[in-house]
């Protein structure tokens, strides 16, 4: 047994900590927040260069080997950053789409592309009536000779109105919810008949809502096999549910360590406020909390990484999720109370990090969805 | 033993729930179901008709213009009030500072202020919390100094909900610094047009700036101003904190909100073909809730027998304050389930009046986050939930 970070790991580690910790402090955020495009190109630049956008990917594809426990190191430091810039859109949801269905002339189109800093991906799954079911599609995909026609509308697409292709996944044939006929298209961003609105997230990072009017695409702009591309989706999704578990509970420790220092400087009553037993026993918990969150996405990479069985991944990623979406309830909602007014004010950064988490909590789905998922598979 | 309501008390219950039904402006109550904001206006508008009606202060005595209504009257009102979503009073000037003028303010002070209180002419906000007073309110430091006819008052106070909208603020001021804490403090009713206050918004994580911090540089403040005696402001506010805790349950307004989540979970799909409401642990949930507003209604109507027959409020009232909060902020988690991917979306300014823009997200599930973080400040203001948790360990368990 041996939990410890291998060298190339360690260094991987401190390259992301020590670029947030020198370039990515509470005020720089909110400048990119509010910058136009809501996410700095000069950093999307310096991750390239540093090699952090190869992580995603296999080696045979020219990345650095597409380790589930290297992502998560990474997420965790991003969480604590409450990084917006859009790296598990781009990087892990589209490159991991191209990655698992793609033929070998798309991968080598695209993925040395993403790699260099050169290409933003955004990937529309979601729908109104969807909810987390990803094989619930009503977005339609009519092929008709080399051409296709798009027509839909998607929800929560993450990084969509900065991405240059979107991986529209949609329905070829069957009904609704039927595991069959749903294939990924890649579309471009400013192909007639896509419009996209806008909008910042809870969290600040930037997403759309894309709706698709007779978009005509090629047929060689499908990923993989014409109406199976479900199982590659949730393999994906499931790689990018515990990189967001990961950012939360690298969030909730940052959430965690600054209630602790402020209940020492805080003062009422004469003394600081962490000298009540009331409020010592409540950090206490959610530093429990974090433990468990920690951990349990630490298994859920390890797993993916090594596990052979599709569905103990499955299991263990719900595990995860599940468990982290209630490591946030607790642990974000102590965070606040323990600071008092102080914590619910857009100044503080431990309310952005409250806002983040709760964003993150439904990412892929909720803890009820997930811990149903558990149970089924 | 029975809860049942009287002959007299249902007639009651009809005639408010007939007036409020005609009465309550329908488009306030669309924007109350939409959760967009009320404005100053609407919200004086409302309370002016209620003041015509001359059901604008049921807590006030009937010689200041109260209704006289016994405690049980003045419950049926106030969850007719929650049940519908009409707003309450604005509770700084009704249930705050006017109960303290009753109690301790002159027959000058009582004229000048309680009829443009009850009337809604004047708004008025609280000036009590300091950046480093909060749940330790007796370490107040803004300062008082008398100088000839006059108050020179010096400090900042902070967390002042709707200090935007207000032309007076009452406050606790430090009149003597070399005594008890609590024995310096002072009550003060200050102009917030005078010479020397200025505002600053704090925005919270809403994107909305309900509450504010207010400095005060060499404020000129009529000594006429300060309520009672020098230096016994403390035993003033604490009279008001027993006010402010009085309907703090919020069982009504949990019942309607209840309603809504039922509403809006049978019209949200579960993404596999059927609906919220078909799913048991969604379901489960909901009945958890419904079952805690039951038992929270009834420690609130036991309080309410009790004091019917003559008992003071006690300790009890930090019960409704806790359970009310925190069941407040679990259906806000509820609503923020529903909307799920929905709630994603910050646009603060589709909650505004005259949002002129192609919303985002079906009815109210893009503002279920903006309420959820909103409302964490329940179980911050009015006394923390563990300052109430104090309280009910000491006067209570005698611990």
């Amino acid at each position: 047994m041996d939990f410890s970070y291998t060298q190339e790991q360690k260094m991987l580690q401190e390259s992301v900590q020590k670029f947030v910790q020198k370039s990515y402090d509470f005020e720089t955020r909110n400048k990119i927040m509010a910058s136009e495009r809501g996410y700095s190109e000069e950093n999307w630049q310096l991750f390239a260069e540093l090699g952090w956008l190869t992580v995603a990917f296999s080696e045979a594809d020219g990345g650095f080997g597409a380790s589930a426990v290297d992502l998560i190191l990474m997420m965790d430091e991003f969480g604590k950053a409450m990084l917006v810039e859009p790296f598990v859109p781009t990087t892990v949801l589209g490159g991991g789409l191209i990655s698992a269905l793609g033929s070998a002339e798309q991968r080598a189109e695209f993925i040395p592309k993403i790699m260099e800093g050169g290409l933003q991906l955004a990937c529309a799954y979601a729908e109104a009536n969807s909810r987390y079911n990803l094989s619930s599609v009503t977005t339609t995909a009519r092929v008709n000779g080399d051409s296709v026609t798009i027509d839909g509308l998607k929800i929560a697409v993450l990084n969509g109105s900065n991405a240059n292709k979107l991986l529209v996944v949609a329905r070829e044939s069957g009904a609704r919810t039927d595991r069959e006929g749903i294939s990924v298209f890649m579309v471009d961003a400013d192909a007639p008949g896509v419009s996209i609105q806008a909008y910042t997230n809870i969290d600040g990072k930037m997403s759309a809502q894309v709706s698709f009017e007779a978009v005509k695409v090629a047929v060689a702009a499908r990923l993989g096999a014409a109406g199976r591309a479900i199982g590659a989706l949730e393999t994906v999704i499931d790689r990018a549910t515990v990189a967001v578990s990961a950012e939360a509970a690298g969030a909730l420790e940052a959430m965690l360590q600054k209630t602790v220092e402020y209940s020492k400087v805080r003062k009422q009553f004469g003394t600081a406020i962490g000298t009540f037993q009331a409020l010592q026993h409540r950090m206490v918990d959610m530093f429990i909390e974090c433990q468990l969150a920690r951990s349990i996405v630490i298994r859920a990479a390890m797993k993916l990484d090594s596990a052979d069985d599709e569905i103990e991944k499955a299991r263990a990623v719900s595990a995860a999720k599940s468990r982290v979406g209630k490591a946030i309830r607790t642990v974000s909602q102590e965070a606040v109370q323990i600071h008092g007014g102080i914590g619910m004010t857009d100044e503080m950064d431990v309310g952005h990090l409250f806002k983040c988490v709760t964003a993150l909590a439904m990412m892929f789905g909720d803890t009820d969805y997930h811990t149903a998922r558990f149970a089924a598979l | 033993m029975n809860a049942d309501f009287t002959a007299e008390e249902l007639a009651f219950e009809s005639e408010v729930r007939e007036f409020l039904g005609a009465e309550f402006p329908s488009e306030y109550r669309d924007k109350v179901d939409a959760n967009i904001r009320l404005s100053k206006d609407e919200l004086v508008n409302w309370q002016k008709i209620l003041y015509r009606k001359g059901w604008a202060a049921p807590n006030w005595p009937q010689e200041y213009g109260g209704t006289g209504w016994s405690a049980t009257e003045k419950y049926i009102f106030a969850t007719e009030m929650g049940l519908i979503g009409a707003p309450e009073p604005v509770p700084f000037g009704m249930k705050m500072v006017a109960p303290v003028l009753m109690a301790y303010g002159s027959d000058e002070q009582k004229r000048r202020f309680l009829p443009d209180i009850l009337e809604s002419n004047v708004w008025w906000c609280q000036g009590y919390s300091e950046p480093n007073a909060g749940s330790d309110l007796a370490s107040l430091k803004m300062s008082a100094v008398r100088d000839g006819d006059d108050y020179i008052v010096n400090g900042t106070k902070t967390w002042n909900t709707y200090g935007q909208y207000a032309d007076w603020i009452f406050c606790l001021v430090r009149t003597d610094n070399s005594v008890k804490k609590q024995e310096g403090i002072s009550f003060l009713l200050i102009d917030m047009h005078s010479a020397g206050v200025s505002l600053k918004p704090i925005y919270l994580l809403d994107g909305y700036p309900e509450v504010n911090e207010i400095f005060f540089d060499e404020v000129r403040v009529p000594a006429n101003n300060l309520i009672g005696e020098e230096n016994k402001g403390w035993t003033y506010a604490k009279v008001l904190l027993t006010h402010e805790r009085t309907n703090i349950s919020g069982v009504p307004r949990g019942k309607r909100r209840l309603r809504a989540l039922k509403r809006i979970a049978s019209d949200t799909d579960d993404g596999f073909g059927g609906n919220m409401m078909e799913n048991s642990t969604f379901k489960n949930k909901l009945a958890e809730t419904e079952i805690e507003l039951q038992a929270l209604e009834y420690v609130e109507l036991r309080t309410l027998a009790a004091l019917s027959v003559g008992k003071a409020p006690g300790p009890e009232s930090s019960i409704l304050k806790i359970v009310g909060t925190e069941l407040a902020q679990k259906m806000d988690e509820l609503f923020v389930e529903l909307a799920a991917y929905n709630c994603l979306p910050f646009l603060p300014e589709q909650f505004e009046d005259g949002f002129q823009g192609n919303p985002i997200g079906p009815g109210t599930a893009a503002s279920s986050a903006l309420v959820y973080f909103n409302n964490r400040k329940l179980s911050i203001f009015g006394g923390s939930n563990e300052i109430q948790r104090n309280i009910i360990s000491k006067a209570v368990l005698g611990l």
